[in-house]
């Protein structure tokens, strides 16, 4: 009944999502598509703490994604369709994960936390200082000239990415969604709440992380890579810490407890960035501030859970809907 | 026969504190053991060296006959022990329901899928049943956070349950549990235990539950076995009623 619900929710969002777009200014398609695709890379960081692993290093990944294209078309890989470096980008992402997951998943809180910022620091300046490779600080261009088979023009381009960005984003977060309710999923939880029962049910709580942490990563190279071929160019910025504590900062500002709520809170915070830029120039980031410490004190629990407080409040409206009947419906919404 | 668990030497030593000093322990397939002791005699570590939680720093563990020292908790889970805990190790932020779902994914091999749902019809029903024969029938929809602690006691016992065990370890099942209620839920547990013919070791304080529970009684002291043998020989024992039982009675 529940997951009817929640699936028809999805279908309508994704539906309006899909039919108003041809309506919409090409900035705004534009910030909806970059939005779409950053809100992949804070869903890796969601899944990473609903087992209370703090990942300050998720933009290791996105640039991964991102440069697997780069260096690929750089180096005159005859392939120009969007899907195809894509798929590689989360290919050559999933790669480094498997492997850099085998020393990480070893480590719980502060001292994950500033691993995986090290390994992200380290690409950062390999970026950086392998300018054969990567071009250096000037990043390297990106240019993708068919999306899934059709030709971009000056009209279409923003219509074409902002679609090719809404599909794999369905299916990333489908897939996500899936895998939170599996067995799995649940076994992230049951870690967070108590390592010890875990290991006592038989299970390695070091091979549970290790899987979370490769989707994470593969979450971030799609969102890199997506990066990559909407925006057209690539830096080695993207493997900053401060990017990566911006992906930790929109995965609390929307909360943990759904799968849609980081590309829920990534467009929002795009949205207030902007509109922060573009009311004044010089002091933005206050503002962005201001509005981000509101978020927090209204609602600690990310910007979800607001819409699950609304959702709360149309159910109670609704007759012979006991208050027992409440907690249940959101307990299971949190799972 | 074969011992389901023997340990030969066990011993360790936590600073000046001897934990285990030379323990020597049988148990034999099918028995429900009881373990006694005062506060400090290592009854706790003896469960702790079992279920790999402490390392020996001496003497083996052999489960069936063979040699498990040093293996780590989930490789002696997945051969059949299992262990409650004294303080409920629980998913406190999961509904009963969904912490017995996790232990049967774990059970069956199951956790590792990632495609299909917890929450199969089957394995609800399955988790249910568990639940209801441990007594936990309205509130299972419940987070644990809300459950009393006699309750938390229960569902600790009853997820260990749950891995299908053929050795079950118990610290203090009745600990927190109120004293008009102890009889009642020993009397549940065991009588579950004995029909699945789960060899059961328990660590108790109360002598009245020990007297009509176990069929053998182990008495610690000071890290080191004292006494064992059934119930009612034990406690006639000088040293144990000295030790045990108090210097008055």
């Amino acid at each position: 009944m529940k997951l009817i619900r929640n699936r028809k929710t999805v279908v309508a969002v994704v539906v309006l999502l899909f039919f108003v777009a041809p309506f919409l200014p090409s900035w705004l398609l534009f910030l909806l598509t970059i939005a779409f695709a950053k809100g992949l890379v804070v869903l890796g960081v969601v899944l990473l703490l609903r087992a209370d692993l703090v990942s300050f290093g998720q933009g290791l990944y996105y640039a991964s994604g991102a440069y697997a294209v780069g260096i690929a078309l750089r180096a005159g890989l005859p392939v120009y369709d969007a899907l195809a470096l894509v798929v590689l980008g989360v290919a050559a992402t999933t790669v480094v994960a498997a492997i850099l997951g085998l020393f990480i998943a070893r480590y719980r809180g502060i001292f994950f936390g500033m691993l995986s910022t090290a390994f992200s620091m380290i690409l950062y300046s390999l970026l950086v200082k392998l300018r054969w490779l990567s071009g250096g600080t000037d990043g390297i261009p990106v240019h993708a000239t068919t999306f899934v088979g059709l030709e971009i023009s000056a009209d279409t381009v923003r219509l074409i990415q902002y679609y090719f960005v809404l599909g794999l984003a369905t299916v990333a977060v489908v897939t996500t969604y899936r895998v939170t309710h599996s067995p799995l999923g649940y076994l992230m939880q049951a870690i967070r709440e108590n390592e010890i029962r875990v290991e006592y049910m038989g299970a390695s709580v070091r091979r549970a992380i290790y899987r979370n942490y490769v989707l994470a990563g593969a979450l971030g190279g799609l969102g890199g890579a997506l990066t990559a071929v909407t925006v057209g160019h690539i830096s080695p910025d993207m493997s900053y810490w401060t990017v990566s504590g911006e992906f930790v900062f929109v995965a609390l500002f929307g909360g943990i407890g759904s799968v849609f709520a980081p590309l829920f809170a990534s467009v929002v915070f795009e949205f207030v960035r902007s509109y922060a830029i573009k009311i004044s120039p010089y002091t933005w980031q206050m503002l962005l501030g201001g509005v981000l410490l509101v978020i927090v004190l209204v609602a600690p629990g990310g910007l979800w859970s607001l819409v699950e407080r609304l959702r709360g409040a149309m159910t109670r409206r609704a007759p012979q809907t006991s208050k027992h009947v409440d907690i249940r419906a959101v307990t299971a919404e949190h799972s | 026969m074969t011992p389901v668990l023997e340990t030969r030497d066990v011993t360790r030593q936590f600073g000046a504190v001897k934990a285990a000093d030379h323990v020597n322990v049988r148990v034999q397939e099918g028995q429900i053991v009881g373990i006694v002791g005062p506060n400090g005699s290592g009854k706790t570590t003896f469960v702790n060296i079992v279920t790999g939680h402490v390392k020996p720093a001496l003497g083996q563990v052999l489960y069936r006959g063979r040699d498990v020292t040093g293996l780590s908790p989930p490789e002696l889970t997945k051969l059949g022990i299992a262990r409650s805990f004294q303080i409920p190790q629980l998913y406190v932020g999961l509904t009963l329901l969904e912490n017995m779902l996790v232990a049967l994914s774990i059970q069956s091999g199951d956790h590792w899928r990632f495609w299909q749902p917890l929450k199969t019809p089957a394995r609800i029903n399955e988790a249910l049943r568990l639940l209801d024969q441990f007594g936990f029938r309205d509130n299972v929809d419940q987070k644990v956070s809300v459950l009393p602690e006699g309750g938390r006691k229960l569902l600790d016992v009853a997820l260990s349950f749950a891995l299908g065990p053929n050795l079950l370890l118990l610290d203090e099942p009745t600990s927190g549990v109120s004293a008009h209620e102890k009889f009642g839920v020993m009397d549940a547990l065991v009588s579950v235990f004995r029909d699945s013919r789960i060899t059961t070791v328990f660590v108790e304080h109360d002598m009245d539950i020990v007297a009509r529970y176990a069929e053998r009684v182990i008495v610690f002291a000071d890290g080191s076995v004292l006494a064992e043998g059934p119930p009612d020989t034990v406690f006639r024992q000088a040293e144990v009623i000295r030790h045990v039982l108090g210097e008055g009675s």
